[in-house]
């Protein structure tokens, strides 16, 4: 090794945030808050500290599955413009690193998550690992365009996992929870895959955008935002939500679906024009849309604490 | 050599030895206050040492 190839070489060397870029922190949020609000939501009472390590655990987890996606997707992240500086395709992290760091902690994360609370919240917890860095990345991402539909599960199970966490079972409201996920996912990603123009074309994964063309993405926006809303609605009236869901939800989903009907009535002639003004407002709204939701969620519960349900209002 | 001699390397992967280090003693924090919420909750009990019954323990 000559003196520069060296000095080249340490200052390549990855440093802890490299390693921990590698969780996909930004995602982990929303792992986090859903988690959170599934697991105080849920019946009974839970020791605070045990609680906050169920987070915790139910955060490594799911930043250990983003490490065994980056593994896997090292190939086409380093075309797609949006992931290019991730750990690895930037030469930062070795493949093997994150591999190895993946499998340690989805096996700590699962371990610690039986110990800690039960042995149903650690199998779901194994289950949403497997199912994102397995049945999504390495099968649906590349094979098929219904890839973010089947695979917007694994961001789903975060709130199941939580109230599995504190009731050490499933129930319909943890369902719900799930399913509003679920159903947000498509809209989100195909409204980011729209003004991420070419992104995926380059890297030959097969969107909605690149198999079945913009004006049927921008359908399938509409259609799924359609039953997202009347999901997000009917949910009002169950017990895992409140007045406070009912009154965001009702706004939320009017906004929501008045970005889909902009988006759905546009053309690419008209998107290239405003750079993507009207889809990028919708991604947007979209984060806050979840977070809001769950939020009202949040809120609700607290209320329930002071007595305040729907009985009362009603 | 000098324990104290601060090397380059020691420089370079300070980030990295720092937290490491932090995970670790995050760790520990985290298994202590596991086992002492469980044990203080009554979660988990001591089998009584001068038990001579069978399934007493």
């Amino acid at each position: 090794m000559t003196d520069v190839s060296l000095q080249t070489a340490y200052q390549d060397e990855p440093q802890f945030s490299d390693y921990f870029a590698l969780l996909k922190p930004r995602v982990m949020t929303l792992v986090v808050f859903t988690a959170f609000v599934g697991l105080l939501a849920a019946p009974g009472g839970m020791h605070p500290f045990v609680a906050f390590c169920a987070i915790l655990f139910i955060a490594i987890g799911g930043g250990a599955s983003g490490a065994l996606n980056m593994w896997w997707d090292a190939d086409i992240d380093a075309v797609m413009r949006r992931t290019a500086k991730r750990p690895i395709p930037s030469g930062r992290v070795s493949g093997d690193e994150a591999l190895a760091i993946g499998l340690a902690l989805s096996a700590f994360s699962v371990v610690f998550l039986g110990l800690a609370t039960n042995w149903v919240a650690a199998g779901l917890l194994a289950f949403t690992i497997f199912f994102y860095a397995v049945i999504y990345t390495m099968w649906l991402k590349r094979a098929t365009p219904q890839n973010i539909v089947i695979g917007g599960a694994a961001g789903a199970f975060p709130p199941m996992i939580g109230w599995a966490a504190a009731t050490g079972g499933v129930s319909i409201e943890s369902v719900l929870m799930f399913a509003l996920i679920f159903m947000w996912t498509p809209p989100h990603f195909w409204a980011l895959a729209l003004f991420m123009r070419s992104d995926y074309d380059d890297a030959g994964v097969p969107m909605l955008t690149v198999t079945h063309g913009r004006p049927a993405t921008r359908r399938h926006i509409l259609i799924y935002t359609v039953l997202l809303a009347a999901l997000a609605l009917a949910m009002g009236v169950t017990a895992v939500a409140g007045p406070v869901y009912l009154a965001s939800a009702l706004i939320l989903n009017a906004l929501f679906l008045k970005g889909a009907v902009a988006i759905w009535r546009r053309d690419e002639a008209m998107a290239e024009a405003d750079n993507y003004l009207v889809e990028r407002k919708f991604f947007k709204l979209s984060l806050l849309y979840l977070f809001a939701h769950f939020g009202a969620i949040l809120a609700d519960q607290a209320l329930a604490r002071f007595g305040l349900t729907w009985e009362v209002f009603l | 050599m000098s324990l104290t001699h601060k090397h380059e390397i020691h420089t370079r992967r300070f980030s990295r030895n720092m937290g490491v280090g932090l995970t670790l003693v995050a760790l520990i924090g985290i298994v202590f206050g596991l086992t002492f919420v469980k044990v203080t909750r009554g979660d988990f009990e001591v089998p009584r040492a001068n038990s001579t019954i069978v399934g007493d323990q």
